[in-house]
């Protein structure tokens, strides 16, 4: 039996209201407790805030496309890796780490929980060997939905009960979490080389809509009651003007009702936001629209979303949007990698250089601070840098300081060449929030754990969760005046207990911890007619084995299974 | 009763096919029958089945013959060898699975060894090229469903991976495709009229060594420029027509062997491939793909890319990060320096494959085979160590030509005693971390998998 008893702390929970109240926080047996023996392992954290582990909504850390990164780019090695800590794996990369790095690095930060962002099927056995090679942190993955030959043609017939039961199947046999939309449509297009920007562009050969995918996939996942909401990367994604999409999608979401038993109250999450708030019909007249998309966003209680933030560093962009990726290649010219997937979807991999001195580029780091700064409930609004699509995970503390700091953002906008233009083009300039350290926690904890329906296990420090425990040198009632300190504090915890064993301590990794897969297994009747398809499509059109597909449960060494039982 | 095991993995070559039965005895001891493989692949099952595989480690003894000793001792001299070496190369990993391949990483990394695959000397190019210009690809079933136009560049599936046409490329009705090779054109690229040659559309018999200049008379004509009459021994009219083909194409599937890789240019004639393929993108659809040879060879690539961030040539001897520069820390280069003092060959035949120089050069300090049949390399070591055959007695996660994962199955039992690479290289961990007096680093993945398994002891 294993205690811990970290004391003295400014303790931040947003799950009860706690805000910075000096309190203990107990632990027994990886989970949190009301009180611990005498002779429980005490830590002192008097002058210091405890929070519960972070929890991230969407990042691309384990699969096909974020290896392709890492074997594309040796680049992104060369200078840039650290050199390892004693008796601990070597670590590899910047913007696409290795996986001990990849784990070591969201460690530190005092991430508990990290949410694989797109997994194709057909390769979840790639993204789960990677997942359980990932040290520490908790994972899950959601496979993506929106392009696949099985959704497309039973929602073109308007059938959302045969559709929920091929998602029961496939995130049972792929161990995944949910449902992922990615450019609906738009990549299944791009098998011909093809795309669909508009909501109302059809589908070749499928004669389908992207509106008519979100609308089916979203009465598909409350129709099975999954504890996370459509994920939905939008259509048009990075071009100027695409803001009166975003916005039309979202609004899809009117009407429908959330119905699933773990706390979840959104029925979409859309994500990485920043990539979908543009105005302007061309990159010069490209300007911020994420007033309109937030005043939107704020007003639909049943909508949450990330942020995407830029984080003006040289990175790797990778998506299952297959047809985006194609087009940025043709306007930076470096190198594309690209992954068509039979049946199921695609993906794109180009490098990409966030240059703060590209009007462009600055602008797009204006819109993601925006968009969180019109934020009004924080408990939907969440942090991400879409890593590494906008810029890596362990940029999240300076996107933090930025956000809790206009000094800060001014001290950024004030060394850029198209300083004026990019204040011309948003409204950052124009405001003057500063986040408080609460909702930061609330963006980073609380909201998204219960925006993936894992509020019972993460995001909070309620007796009976899960013991992820970060604690960060931040007094937090005199806060440093300079951002690079706040910065510098939420990049190296102080300490970090996760599942009740401390794991960080003064930033240093002291063990790999019990890591978890977490997937969901959803119980349903049989649909013989969905039976049927699924094994004539493996006989004729597939080029593996249905018996080689499901993913194998020593690839999930350490499961945590959420059971959905859907009546019929 | 027999029994029959159907979507069986086939440990041959890269097309890494899932569709066979092998049909086993009762006891699971013995391969009986092999359906739908090609010969070669038939004959690797069949092979497990030969009473003469080898059940124990062989050490080299003074006077020169191969004496059998314990796994014990075995494992126990490897841990030494490799403690004991400043720059030790592992390599190999052709045939194996990918359990394997990450268990390595470890002993690697321990060992402050060079960790590098058959990539080295087959489809290094191609990583070179794919580092330079991207690699713009799919899924084989992308080519069986959509491609109507198929071109083999310096490749010969009929001979090399011979259920690649009837499977994925050339005759299979795909979804798209419903007329089979009826729908297709053909393009095959070759200084030679091979077996493929034979089946295509329209031959290119090229001047050998002139595939650059093929390529960029492609790129030069779909630009909307002129070329000379005659380029790398072709005629501009069948230039400008093959072009025309595939502009007019819905899909242009583009596969690339050791014709491109290890002739003159290598490197360059896949990165203006790749270029080629980016080109017509703008016109259709095309994807690009390597044929690459063995039925896990995309492994190694995949599993230390996200180890180490590197495909191959990967030198951890500095302990603290691991570095990659092929030329430097690629197998042969390093071998024919003679900066290797201790080689351990891994799931393939470095003894057939390496150049004669290289080899000795290696011969000179210790000489490990890791494998579960003789071969060259196995009869020139100084200790040969057998491990279960993956895909046959052992199963695992493979990677096909196209970086799917494929989850082999073991149809028989594997030889009792004999561990599988995964288990024995774990087992060479623990005594690496016994003897230097260190604590072993599992990760979750390892926690109820690693050694002790039922297989050894």
């Amino acid at each position: 039996m294993t205690e811990i008893l970290i004391t003295h702390g400014f303790v931040i929970d947003p799950t009860q209201n706690i805000n910075g109240d000096v309190a203990d926080v107990a632990i027994r047996d990886g989970k949190i407790v009301d009180t611990v023996g005498s002779g429980a392992k005490v830590i002192d954290a008097k002058g210091k805030v405890v929070m519960a582990g972070g929890v991230d909504v969407h990042s691309h850390v384990a699969g096909p496309k974020v290896n392709v990164g890492r074997l594309m780019r040796p680049e992104d090695k060369l200078f840039k890796s650290p050199m390892a800590q004693e008796k601990f794996r070597m670590e590899s990369g910047f913007s696409v780490p290795s996986v001990f790095k990849t784990g070591y690095d969201y460690a530190r930060m005092g991430y508990g929980f990290v949410m694989e962002a797109a997994m194709p099927p057909i390769h979840s056995p790639h993204v789960h060997e990677e997942i359980h090679d990932t040290p520490i942190i908790d994972e899950a993955a959601l496979p993506v939905f929106g392009n696949n030959w099985f959704v497309m043609e039973y929602l073109r017939n308007k059938e959302v009960e045969n559709t929920a039961a091929y998602i029961a199947w496939l995130i049972r046999v792929t161990k995944g979490f949910g449902v992922k939309v990615v450019n609906p449509g738009g990549t299944a297009a791009w098998a011909w080389g093809l795309n669909c920007l508009k909501l109302d562009d059809k589908v070749p050969y499928f004669e389908i809509t992207p509106s008519e995918i979100i609308t089916g996939l979203l009465q598909a996942n409350e129709y099975l009651g999954l504890p996370h909401s459509v994920h939905l990367h939008q259509n048009d994604l990075g071009n100027p003007g695409n803001f009166l999409t975003t916005i039309d999608s979202l609004k899809l979401a009117e009407g429908i009702k959330t119905k699933n038993k773990f706390g979840r109250t959104q029925v979409m999450h859309s994500t990485h936001i920043q990539f979908h708030a543009y105005g302007g019909e061309n990159w010069g007249n490209f300007e911020s629209k994420a007033k309109d998309v937030m005043d939107y966003v704020n007003k639909a209680k049943n909508i949450t979303v990330d942020l995407g933030c830029v984080t003006l560093d040289e990175t790797t962009t990778m998506t299952a949007d297959g047809p985006f990726e194609h087009h940025l290649h043709s306007l930076n010219h470096i190198k594309w990698a690209n992954t068509d997937v039979e049946l199921e979807t695609a993906a794109g991999v180009v490098p990409y250089v966030y240059d703060k001195d590209i009007r462009v580029c600055a602008t797009q780091w204006a819109i993601g601070l925006e968009l969180g700064l019109y934020a009004k409930d924080p408990e939907r609004v969440f942090i991400t840098t879409d890593h590494p699509n906008a810029g890596p995970f362990t940029r999240y503390p300076r996107v933090i300081s930025w956000l809790m700091c206009r000094k800060a953002r001014d001290a950024t906008l004030n060394t850029f060449r198209h300083k004026d233009k990019v204040i011309e083009a948003t409204t950052l300039d124009s405001i003057d929030r500063e986040l408080t350290l609460y909702e930061i926690a609330q963006m980073t904890r609380s909201g998204p754990a219960r925006c993936l329906g894992l509020s019972k296990m993460y995001g909070g420090l309620a007796p009976g969760m899960n013991a992820d425990v970060a604690v960060f040198d931040l007094n937090y009632k005199s806060m440093p005046t300079d951002p690079v300190a706040i910065e510098k504090a939420l990049q190296r915890a102080a300490l970090f207990v996760k599942s009740g064993e401390i794991v960080v301590r003064d930033g240093t990794v002291l063990s790999h911890g019990h890591k978890k897969t977490v997937w969901v297994n959803v119980k349903m009747p049989e649909n013989p007619q969905v039976v049927r398809d699924i094994t004539q499509c493996f006989t004729r059109d597939y080029t593996v084995g249905i018996n080689n597909y499901p993913v194998r449960d020593y690839l999930a060494p350490h499961p945590y299974v959420i059971d959905v039982d859907v009546e019929a | 009763m027999p029994k029959l095991i159907t979507q069986v993995g086939c440990p041959y070559c890269g097309s890494s096919c899932d569709d066979l039965e092998v049909l086993v005895s009762d006891d699971n001891k013995t391969v009986l029958e092999v359906r739908n493989a090609c010969i070669i692949g038939n004959n690797i099952f069949l092979h497990a089945n030969d009473p003469t595989r080898p059940k124990l480690p062989r050490m080299r003894q003074p006077d020169g013959s191969m004496k059998e000793i314990s796994y014990k001792e075995a494992i126990d001299w490897t841990a030494k060898t490799l403690i004991a070496a400043k720059k030790p190369l592992i390599y190999g990993f052709g045939s194996t699975n990918c359990e394997g391949m990450s268990a390595v990483g470890r002993v690697a990394e321990k060992a402050g060894a060079v960790l590098d695959n058959c990539a080295s000397i087959c489809h290094g190019p191609s990583f070179l090229a794919i580092f330079d210009n991207g690699y713009p690809s799919c899924t084989l079933g992308e080519a069986k469903n959509r491609a109507d136009c198929v071109v083999f560049w310096g490749c010969n599936p009929m001979h090399a991976h011979p259920r690649h046409t009837s499977r994925y490329s050339l005759f299979p009705r795909g979804f798209f495709t419903q007329k089979g090779q009826m729908q297709r054109k053909v393009i095959c690229v070759d200084p030679r009229e091979t077996d493929t040659a034979k089946l295509a559309d329209v031959h290119f018999m090229l001047d050998q060594g002139h595939d650059y200049d093929l390529f960029d008379a492609f790129r030069t004509v779909l630009r909307g420029h002129d070329i000379p009459d005659i380029v790398a021994g072709i005629k501009r009219e069948k230039i400008v027509e093959a072009i025309e083909i595939m502009k007019k194409s819905r899909f242009v599937m583009i596969f690339f062997g050791m014709g491109c890789t290890h002739t003159d240019g290598r490197n360059h004639n896949v990165d203006i491939a790749i270029s080629l393929t980016r080109d017509l993108n703008t016109h259709t659809k095309a994807s690009i793909m390597a044929m690459r040879g063995h039925y896990n060879i995309a492994g190694p690539g995949q599993v230390w890319s996200w180890q180490f961030g590197f495909p191959y040539c990967i030198d951890l001897s500095k302990g603290t990060h691991a570095h990659m520069n092929p030329g430097e820390t690629s197998s042969i280069d390093l071998a024919m320096r003679d900066e290797i003092d201790c080689f351990v060959n891994v799931g393939t035949d470095a003894g057939a494959h390496f150049p004669i120089e290289a080899v000795k050069h290696l011969k000179k300090h210790p000489f490990i085979t890791i494998d579960p049949n003789f071969c060259m390399a196995s009869e020139i070591s100084d200790l040969h160590i057998p491990v279960r055959i993956a895909g046959v007695d052992e199963p695992g996660v493979v990677y096909r030509m196209d970086n799917v994962p494929i989850q082999f199955k073991a149809v028989i039992d594997g030889l009792p005693g004999v561990p599988s690479d995964e288990e024995l290289f774990d087992m060479v961990y623990e005594r690496m971390c016994e003897l230097t007096q260190t604590e072993p680093v599992w990760l979750a993945a390892k926690a109820h998998r690693k050694y002790p398994s039922s297989a050894v002891n």
